[in-house]
């Protein structure tokens, strides 16, 4: 399932589509500290948090994710907006909290 | 002789700004046509290097030096210095700052994630004078290729 397939089946909103249409979602990685992040997500998780700053979207981009997933209503200021889509990132906004959204991606992925 | 030289500024006070080396380097390395998770592990180090250098040293200078074998990473301060290497090694260890912690740094990851993610790793330090941190990734290819 890509980004944008996940986004449009439960209504999250795409903030910056990047390569959320050509990538397939491999994972789930939640977590809020960036430097646990770069050193743990795997290429091609979704990426999930409430860090919704410039940094967020360079971890983004080091590590690999397939999208960033907004939780809790988090959103991003236009700065940050902007370099997410300078640098093709996928974000998701979604107002429900990052369990509820790990649950959808691991029933969507076989996970559970 | 490297096949390609890079060498990168760190703005010491943009906290904005830090990943742009990291995010340079990883699309040169593209071009270069190396194998994703070798780029992923250079990107790591650089980027969590760029960041202890925008967090504990005002900036400093990178230099990368790609050869068919490895990629060569030295990353020199004139920052304050590690007072105890060992200790700054352990995870969670960190003296960061609270406004770098609200960032979703200073988690005490930096440098063990960079130990993690290089084939060799070196840290000389001296207390008022500053770091230079070295570290190498190992494409896999022979030293001919």
């Amino acid at each position: 399932m890509t980004p944008i397939e996940f986004a449009e089946k439960y209504g999250l909103t795409v903030s910056s589509p990047g390569e959320g249409d050509s990538r397939e979602i491999g994972g789930v990685y939640c977590c809020d500290l960036l430097s646990m992040v770069m050193g743990r997500a795997s290429e091609n998780d979704a990426f999930l948090t409430v860090m919704g700053n410039v940094n967020t979207v360079a971890v983004a981009v080091l590590a690999d994710v397939s999208c960033v997933i907004l939780c809790e209503g988090i959103q991003l200021d236009e700065p940050t907006l902007e370099k997410a889509r300078a640098q093709d990132v996928c974000v998701l906004l979604s107002p429900e909290p990052t369990f509820q959204v790990a649950l959808k991606l691991a029933r969507e992925l076989g996970m559970v | 002789m490297p096949s390609l030289k890079l060498q990168y500024q760190v703005d010491g006070t943009d906290f904005t700004r830090a990943g742009e080396a990291s995010s340079s380097v990883k699309k040169n390395l593209r071009k270069l046509g190396m194998p994703a998770d070798i780029i992923r592990k250079v990107s790591i180090c650089l980027y969590e290097g760029e960041i202890n250098m925008v967090i504990h040293a005002d900036g400093g200078v990178i230099d990368v030096l790609v050869y068919p074998d490895r990629i060569e990473m030295i990353l020199a301060d004139t920052g304050k210095g590690i007072a105890d290497i060992d200790k700054a090694m352990q995870e969670g260890w960190s003296t960061a700052p609270d406004e770098v912690r609200s960032l979703g740094f200073g988690a005490g990851m930096g440098l063990p994630n960079m130990k993690k993610y290089s084939d060799e790793m070196r840290i000389e330090s001296t207390v008022g004078v500053g770091t230079t941190v070295y570290m190498t990734v190992r494409t896999g290819a022979s030293q001919s290729a």
